[in-house]
């Protein structure tokens, strides 16, 4: 297709093939990557991140297992590859951030870098709020025996708290102790001291990590990039020494191929791949920007994309031979459970039930004496019940890892570096978002230009730690929950929408096509001309359109920590109230809208100034 | 285990009694068999003063279980006397513990007499009183915990959670923000003073181009190709040497 749009003075705006070599072997004072490392590195760590650890292993095992990896992986390079390939492109070689380049092909597109600017704001402050918990039970690591492992007392020393005693000491220490939840988003119940401590030192330890931009950030990387995979190999190792491990990945593994007709497997892959490579946070064009002008981001591009693929994968293996372990240990304790309570009750020897024979045994006592055996309420040990209960997202992290965590000899260790981990993995990600605050914020002109960098990081982040003040309330989780299901769904998607229209259609394939040959040296093949053209878009609208239908269908609710309610310990669905609306609106509607809400605006002042000259 | 009714075992003492000659030994054989019989009539399930004791010990020791026998019932007995002792301060011995319904689970009831008066029973409360106060030496005996020797009914006093004096969290928290605090103010020192290494260099750079102005001023009488220093050539000077 040759439809392009019409877009004078574009090559006025951006800068020419003669310019961008000269400017090569100049000392320019935009910044460099110290080498081709550091640049992988940091878009490896932006990519992977915590929702790599817990998000995936949750959707493969809900949709079908082995199923759901094969489309995934398909569409990673249907959908993920082409994007990431465009946005690599595209800011190595306008040589700006975000909002530049948009600015660069047309003026009309600024929305677009606004619209990232405010979806990385956004994501950012929710996003440390996560690393602020990570870092609450990372320092609680540091005792023995772990803090998450006990119940306190009630009143008279007789017996626990009621509300650990009905849940689970995990539970209690997430929603009690450290969050100590409200039962709703509307009841704020004033601020949580330790999380507010915490988020202070998330802040401050993000602020001097990016204090000089990428010199900084590019040397932390090293760290923050390689560490995971260090500690995710250690605990696979661990993890496949466990009991039960092996009952895990067969359960993760297990393809239901009846999951592949439904529409929301379908969904759900296409937008876990959007996630998973951090596409329309404007941190990738940025961080390409900082390439020599000749660099194959082609190759970066398929790297990358091999590197998150598996990565999800082995994540996703290390995290269900956690939770196989974790089920195996919960269906044996619920076996040897019922077995005391059948030996108890018709004082029979203790040998003579074992797990072995349990079965047997309960038949027959069963059968000889039902009403005392139904008198007994023994509950039937499930163990598929039990794998399936791979909790999702703060869930999984918080409470399931932590209480298999404690079953490990010498659990401090273990609990210290699983939450290293996820630090480090969080941290990194943070890295690209930042960038992605900060450089359009310098583009836009928002800050005086004599600032140093130094000023600009700070100020940014004391601002984000006053805004991020909201999370620290006791209905915290609530908030975060919300700012994760719609500020990172929505507008990413129609901003990634808007980015591959305005390269493909106002920039120009043939231009871009050229581009690319010029920096890499060949043209790229008919694989990526067909997806730019028609798939990715066509991908990218399709779950838009499925993922607002679904959405504006269902009534809102969310799930609370509530001791009073019946579903406890469970958590309890509640409606959200009306004014969240307006909320959502804020969090999901306004980067979606800025697009054409920027050109509009634009497009009157014009109209006024030509009308007043 | 044969069970007899009351009666049927009075009846057959009676019997057993009566085949004797001797009048004395019938009267002691009686008075023993009546005082066993009431002992029995004391300990009962569900009785109101007891307690009904379960042991787990296999579970508790595996490959080096004991075996339950009458030694151990008797060191449990004399283990409650002992208790007891502590608790009420009277002379308790251990044929004041009296102990039934031993099944094969391990576990039996048993009742506290009263060393005053052995018809009596001690209440519930002094008896839990005292299991609770030596429910460590107790258990120690038998080398079982409070889950695998179960006094049913008596809960457990459980050891409050160890809390150190300052919150471990804290001082991890105070390392950390330490060397981050440290390392931005270290960060803006270096930059500050690097300004001022910067600022230093072009101070000297500009007395040398004043100095070559005013040298090139004087010098405009003499020679006139010298002319002012003129500074926009150096910066072509730059360009092409590339």
């Amino acid at each position: 297709m040759r439809f392009v749009l019409a877009n004078p003075g574009l090559d006025n705006r951006i800068p020419s093939y003669k310019d961008l070599e000269r400017t090569e072997e100049e000392a320019g004072d935009r910044p460099k990557w110290d080498n081709k490392a550091q640049y992988i590195l940091t878009c490896v760590g932006f990519c992977i991140g915590i929702g790599n650890v817990w998000r995936f292993p949750y959707l493969c095992q809900s949709h079908g297992g082995g199923a759901f990896i094969i489309l995934y992986l398909i569409l990673l390079v249907l959908e993920g590859m082409p994007l990431l390939l465009l946005e690599f492109a595209i800011g190595q070689r306008l040589r700006k951030g975000s909002v530049g380049v948009w600015r660069s092909i047309n003026p009309y597109l600024t929305g677009i870098g606004i619209g990232s600017m405010l979806v990385s704001l956004l994501i950012g402050l929710y996003y440390n709020t996560l690393i602020a918990w990570i870092m609450w039970y990372l320092f609680n690591s540091f005792q023995n025996p772990l803090p998450w492992s006990q119940c306190p007392l009630n009143d008279n020393g007789t017996g626990f708290v009621p509300e650990c005693q009905r849940s689970s000491t995990m539970d209690y220490y997430f929603y009690r102790v450290t969050l100590n939840s409200s039962t709703s988003i509307a009841e704020s119940g004033g601020i949580h001291w330790p999380i507010v401590v915490c988020l202070l030192a998330a802040w401050t330890v993000i602020c001097i990590c990016y204090i000089r931009g990428i010199s900084t950030s590019g040397k932390a990387v090293y760290v923050t990039a390689i560490l995971p995979y260090i500690v995710l190999t250690i605990f696979l190792i661990r993890g496949l020494t466990l009991k039960g491990a092996l009952s895990g990945i067969i359960y993760l593994f297990t393809p239901d191929i009846n999951e592949l007709t439904k529409p929301t497997t379908w969904l759900d892959a296409g937008a876990q791949v959007f996630y998973a490579f951090s596409l329309a946070w404007g941190g990738l064009i940025s961080f390409s920007s900082y390439n020599p002008i000749h660099n194959n981001c082609m190759q970066d591009a398929m790297i990358l994309t091999a590197i998150t693929g598996f990565t999800s994968i082995f994540s996703a293996v290390v995290t269900y031979t956690v939770i196989g372990f974790r089920a195996t240990e919960n269906y044996d304790s619920c076996i040897s459970d019922n077995i005391l309570t059948l030996l108890n009750a018709f004082d029979l020897p203790e040998d003579s039930i074992t797990t072995s024979n349990y079965e047997a045994a309960f038949h027959h006592l069963n059968s000889s004496n039902p009403d005392i055996v139904f008198g007994l309420g023994i509950k039937p040990c499930d163990m598929q019940k039990l794998l399936s209960e791979g909790v999702e997202g703060t869930g999984l992290a918080f409470i399931v890892f932590t209480e298999a965590i404690m079953e490990m000899p010498g659990s401090p260790a273990w609990s210290v570096l699983f939450f290293v981990m996820l630090f480090c993995l969080g941290i990194s990600t943070l890295f690209g978002n930042i960038e992605g605050v900060v450089v359009p914020l310098k583009d836009l002109k928002m800050l005086p230009k004599k600032w140093p960098q130094e000023a600009i990081t700070g100020v940014t982040c004391f601002i984000a730690f006053i805004i991020s003040l909201l999370f620290a309330q006791h209905s915290g989780i609530y908030w975060v929950t919300l700012f994760d299901n719609f500020a990172g769904s929505v507008p990413l998607l129609t901003i990634g929408f808007f980015e591959m229209i305005a390269v493909v259609y106002i920039y120009g394939i043939d231009r871009f096509n050229e581009d690319v040959k010029f920096m890499i040296g060949y043209k790229p093949s008919i694989f990526w001309q067909v997806s730019w053209r028609f798939t990715s878009p066509l991908v990218v609208l399709v779950i838009l359109v499925f993922y607002l239908v679904t959405q504006s269908q269902e009534e809102l609710t969310y799930l609370v920590w509530d001791p009073k309610s019946d579903q406890f310990p469970s958590l309890a669905s509640v409606p959200y109230p009306s004014w969240i609306n307006l909320i959502i609106f804020i969090l999901a509607g306004i980067p979606s809208l800025t697009v054409p809400a920027y050109a509009l605006c634009r497009l009157v002042f014009v109209y006024f100034k030509k009308t007043n000259n | 285990m044969l069970r007899f009714s009351l009666s049927e075992l009075l009846q057959l003492l009676k019997n057993f009694c009566f085949s004797f000659s001797g009048k004395m030994l019938e009267k002691i054989l009686i008075l023993l068999c009546l005082t066993s019989a009431a002992a029995g009539q004391l300990c009962k399930p569900d009785a109101s003063d007891g307690y009904k004791v379960r042991l787990s010990i296999k579970t508790a020791l595996g490959d080096q279980a004991y075996l339950w026998d009458e030694k151990e019932m008797f060191l449990f007995r004399s283990t409650m006397a002992y208790a007891m002792r502590g608790q009420l301060n009277q002379q308790f011995d251990v044929s004041n513990i009296i102990v039934c319904e031993e099944t094969a689970r391990v576990s039996f009831w048993f009742v506290v007499t009263s060393p005053l008066n052995t018809s009596n029973l001690v209440d519930k409360k002094s008896v839990e009183e005292a299991v609770r106060k030596h429910r460590n030496r107790i258990n120690s005996a038998f080398l079982l915990t409070d889950e695998t020797l179960e006094f049913e009914g008596i809960p457990r006093t459980l050891e409050a959670p160890f809390t150190p004096d300052t919150p471990p969290w804290l001082i991890v928290f105070g390392v950390v923000m330490g060397a981050v605090v440290a390392g931005i103010i270290v960060f803006i020192g270096f930059s500050v003073v690097q300004k001022k290494r910067k600022k230093n260099k072009k101070t000297p750079e500009d007395e040398d181009s004043e100095e070559e102005e005013s040298r090139g001023k004087t010098m405009e009488n003499g020679a006139a190709n010298e002319g002012v220093y003129n500074m926009s050539f150096t910066d072509e000077e730059r360009f092409t040497r590339i």
